[in-house]
């Protein structure tokens, strides 16, 4: 080796591979305004789609006049759902098996329900035009309150469905009732309440919220009427379930709809679902013959495309009086809206809801969940978080302060007693799950000694003691979560989507000179897939990361694959990532031994290439590989260098992490300072440090966020209060804390990598970890829960309501 | 409707058009010019995703007509980086920090920070903080941004980076 030869060091490093902080690929267009999203679209003769929506929550539409809209120059179309119903495509098929209005029919059901769509020259015209559109109601009492759904005399919502007794997901008990869920031993569960030393209970509600991405949800409808082809742009965070149901809905075979997913500016589970707007653009083109454009405005977002959460958990736990947990029960009014839209698995109405007994290895649990309807938006996305996962580890997490208020112990104590042991893994859950991987103690301790725990429990002490004499006007909260995820959705045995599994999907192809394209059944909305993918192959193929590109969003070229939410990208799609780089190796490997004239057994893997066992000089890179590959491939091998994975996870992966939050609350004006914020995050094997410390650092703002004020809130009338962002709570950089990161790594066991995800945890963990902030610097006052949102407004409420 | 006349100057380049007088400017920027750099995330000018450069101010140009451009100095993020295609040390830095995400946020984010640069050179952290609080942020937590601000503003003043205390 003469000194011109690269270290093992240089070789790798020029990799940039898994473990480096790749700087990202998206940024050289991004930063320089230079990104492709759907609204920069503009095609020839192409139109713009505008709502009518519904001022009512609850009427009966008496009439449609769009005459005079239709008389405004430049109008081309109005669509109702007259118009709709011959084509069977006035209801659509939600993901949760319900059905969903594109176009009120007869009824609306909530505010700001589209009604008409108005087909116009510009979106000025269109603007125009729908005020011109006179629609009659009748109004009809609303029913805002989901505690009030199922009474006796509640009104009947779903008129489509009032003889349906059965839904999709089971009997329905009342004419506003979507589904019970349930799950546990119900028996074994009120035993250990009826023999438990100490039990809690309290209603715990996680309020309706929002995703909003910056940009909001929209689309390009095309159809080719002449080659009988539809393209659809959009932002979809699912490209090819959209493609799949654009195609049945259509009614064109799916090879000739061609969906494309551009840039996304963000979407958070927003951008999961198949909303009015599309259906409507799709129709929309295909009766005009030109292009048409939908983009719905920021209070069309807020107030109709997609809620979150809405769950009142009422939450128990029993337990001995040392503190051992015994049992769980919880029951969840889940308010689905108008129509069942949530975006779970099909097969799980509540989603994930059942990883609610959390990190504790608690014996025995029963969970049950009813949804019902009410005068409010559908939806129920997964706002950055794995299906429900974020409502269960906010009831386990908030329950388990209280217990720990109740037995008068302190609440990490708590935790590290009844924390599931890293021997326990593979850890089977009373409610069904099979843990993969997990060191609680290990991270909860390092939390705690990264924050000097038993200094800050110090000077709360003291600071109560001050505010008890008089001496201050202000409190001092510690929040802690530790919270388990579940995501990588999931095993095609019990996870799918309209059928169809959720496997994920990579397709790698080397070409001649060693360049890589690499097509994915995944979407970024802003993680970053273009630039941490590109690490795995590098890693896995010796390839540089540069010399590989990533192509997500087309499906004409992608393979097939259920897209991106739930966390699922690294799990699902990495593997699939991994997994197919490994078919390119086993076949490199029989055409270096080729080469190097021994054995394939008698050569091994060697940063980027392979080597002679023992005979380390004899050596091929990969770009040597894969030259021959094309050139000389051995005798009974095909030429070319390319593999697909559609990657089916034997299970999901259960990240977690160890949060602590320090805040000051001024007892008098209900202001509150967010002095410390400290993440511990375990997503397992770390792809790229800077990214995921990104993806943290965004998760926990936008988990702030929504525990301290961010809200979708209706009045009595079922009118939207404050759905734009004049009231809607996203943080400046002004209000956002400052965020610590940590890590330690327990790889996922049965991954190829074993990455776990990451994107969705700190929403997970942040949200009950600031809420557990607000109760305990309240605790002492006698408060056991105060519900969130803690805006300055209900924490000074709170506090007079405490006599503080 | 009939049209205004305008001249303005975007990026360097002179531009003559007739408008409606309701046009706002963010939609003739990315529309008639096909400057589809600024983005619209609001409409009602709380996200400064739109934000432009206006005769020296940040300005969100939803907030305006086009016609009340007429006459005016524009710079968009198309026109940040030098003729010659060399980068902005704000757009360097932010791939650097890794203060973007999905990258909606970021034309109106860099142009906001390019003027705040010119306010004030070396701000602090809270003065940064404090001169993007116009412009939101979904992805990033802001802190990211924040860091890359002070990193551009260090590579502007030839200084080594440090992170600025509050
Ligand atoms: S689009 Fe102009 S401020 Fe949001
Ligand atoms: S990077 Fe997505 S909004 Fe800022």
């Amino acid at each position: 080796m003469n000194d011109m030869t690269p270290t093992r060091e240089e070789r790798e490093a020029k990799l940039q591979g898994m473990g480096c902080k790749r700087k990202r690929v998206e940024d050289v267009r991004f930063t320089q305004g230079r990104g492709q999203y759907v609204d920069d679209l503009k095609l020839p003769g192409m139109l713009f789609g505008d709502f009518v929506r519904s001022t009512y929550a609850h009427a009966r539409i008496k009439k449609i006049d769009a005459s005079a809209a239709l008389a405004l120059p430049g109008v081309k179309a109005v669509l109702t759902a007259a118009d709709l119903k011959p084509l069977n495509l006035h209801y659509m098929p939600t993901l949760a098996g319900d059905v969903q209005a594109v176009l009120a029919d007869e009824k609306v059901l909530f505010q700001g329900q589209e009604v008409a769509f108005v087909i116009a020259e510009d979106r000025y015209i269109a603007a125009d035009a729908i005020e011109l559109v006179e629609v009659e109601y009748e109004e009809l009492a609303p029913l805002v309150d989901p505690f009030q759904a199922m009474a006796e005399d509640a009104p009947l919502l779903r008129e489509d469905i009032k003889d349906k007794t059965e839904g999709a997901h089971g009997p329905r008990k009342h004419h506003n009732h979507i589904f019970e869920w349930t799950i546990g031993d119900r028996t074994g569960t009120d035993a250990a309440f009826d023999k438990a030393d100490v039990t809690i209970k309290e209603m715990l509600s996680y309020h309706r919220t929002h995703p909003s991405p910056l940009e909001t949800c929209q689309c390009v409808a095309s159809m080719d009427k002449i080659r009988g082809e539809l393209t659809l742009w959009g932002t979809f965070q699912a490209p090819h379930v959209i493609r799949t149901v654009a195609s049945m809905l259509a009614g064109i075979p799916e090879h000739k709809v061609h969906v494309i997913a551009p840039d996304i500016g963000g979407g958070f589970g927003n951008k999961v679902g198949a909303y009015p707007g599309y259906i409507c653009a799709v129709v929309a083109s295909i009766v005009l013959g030109v292009p048409v454009k939908w983009v719905e405005d920021r209070m069309e977002n807020l107030s109709a495309t997609s809620f979150a959460r809405d769950y009142h958990m009422t939450t128990e736990l029993a337990a001995t009086k040392d503190g051992t947990i015994t049992g769980m029960r919880v029951h969840v009014l889940a308010d689905h809206g108008a129509f069942d839209a949530c975006a779970d698995p099909s097969k799980w109405p509540a989603g994930f809801m059942n990883i609610c007994t959390g990190s504790y290895d608690i014996p025995v649990a029963h969970l049950a969940v009813d949804g019902v309807y009410t005068n409010k938006a559908p939806g129920g996305v997964a706002y950055r978080c794995s299906f429900r996962v974020t409502e269960a580890v906010y009831a386990i997490e908030r329950a388990i302060e209280i217990l720990a208020q109740k037995l008068g112990m302190d609440s990490a104590e708590l935790r590290m007693k009844n924390f599931i042991e890293a021997e326990q893994f593979p850890y089977n859950s009373a409610l069904g799950w099979e843990y993969d991987s997990g060191d609680y103690h290990t991270a909860m301790r390092k939390a705690l000694d990264a924050v000097g725990y038993d200094a800050l429990r110090a000077e709360q002490r003291e600071k109560r003691a001050a505010f008890e004499r008089g001496e201050t006007r202000e409190i001092m909260g510690i929040g802690l979560s530790f919270f388990t995820e579940i995501v990588g959705a999931g095993p095609t045995r019990n996870c799918d989507i309209l059928g169809i599994g959720m496997f994920d999907s990579a397709e790698i192809r080397i070409h001649p000179t060693g360049g890589v394209i690499a097509r994915m059944g995944t979407k970024s909305q802003g993680q970053g897939h273009e630039t941490t993918y590109a690490q795995i192959i590098a890693t896995e193929l010796g390839i540089p990361a540069d010399d590989i590109m990533i192509e997500e969003g087309n499906t004409d070229t992608a393979p097939y694959g259920l897209g991106t939410y739930g966390s699922r990208s690294t799990p699902v799609a990495g593997a699939a990532t991994a997994v197919a780089a490994r078919k390119i190796k086993a076949k490199a490997q029989m055409i270096a031994a080729h080469m190097l004239e021994v054995h394939h057994d008698d050569v091994e893997w060697d940063i980027d290439g392979f080597r002679v066992k023992g005979l380390p000089e004899s050596r091929k890179s990969m770009k040597e590989i894969v030259w021959a590959a094309y050139n000389q491939p051995p005798p009974n091998m095909e030429p070319g260098l390319e593999a697909v994975s559609y990657y089916d996870p034997p299970n999901m992966t259960y990240p977690f992490g160890a949060y602590v939050c320090v805040m000051d609350i001024d007892v008098d004006t209900g202001v509150y300072k967010v002095r410390r914020f400290y993440a511990l995050d375990d997503c397992g094997t770390r792809i790229n440090p800077m990214i995921i410390e990104g993806q943290v650092h965004g998760g926990l703002t936008e988990a702030f966020a929504v525990a301290m004020g961010q809200e979708i809130r209706y009045d009595e009338q079922g009118n939207v209060m404050g759905a734009s962002f004049m009231d809607f709570f996203l943080p400046t950089a002004v209000e956002t804390p400052v965020w610590e990161t940590d890590h330690t790594v327990t790889p996922s066991p049965h991954h190829p990598i074993g990455a776990k995800g990451v994107g969705e945890s700190p929403h997970v963990g942040g949200v009950p970890c600031f809420s557990n902030a607000v109760n305990d610097a309240f605790a002492f006052l006698g408060s056991t829960h105060i519900q969130m949102p803690h805006d300055h407004w209900r924490i000074w409420k709170a506090a007079r309501a405490l006599g503080a | 409707m009939s049209k205004v006349h305008i001249e303005l100057t975007v990026n360097g380049k002179a531009h003559e058009s007739l408008v409606e007088p309701r046009t706002l400017l963010i939609h003739y920027l990315r529309e008639d010019l096909g400057l589809t750099g600024a983005h619209i995330g609001c409409e009602t000018g709380h996200c400064g995703a739109c934000t432009v450069d206006i005769d020296g101010m940040s300005v969100k140009s939803c907030t305006m007509f086009a016609a009340q451009a007429d006459g005016a100095e524009i710079l968009t993020i198309e026109g940040v980086a030098a003729p010659d295609g060399t980068l902005h040390a704000l757009q360097e830095s932010f791939r650097e920090m890794h203060g973007l995400q999905c990258g909606y946020c970021t034309p109106g984010m860099i142009v906001r920070a390019h003027r705040l640069l010119q306010e004030n050179p070396r701000p602090t952290e809270a003065e940064i903080r404090a001169g993007i609080s116009g412009n939101l942020c979904r992805c990033t937590g802001y802190q990211n941004i924040v860091k890359a601000i002070q990193h551009a503003a260090a590579t502007l003043a030839g200084e080594p980076f440090q992170e600025a205390a509050e």
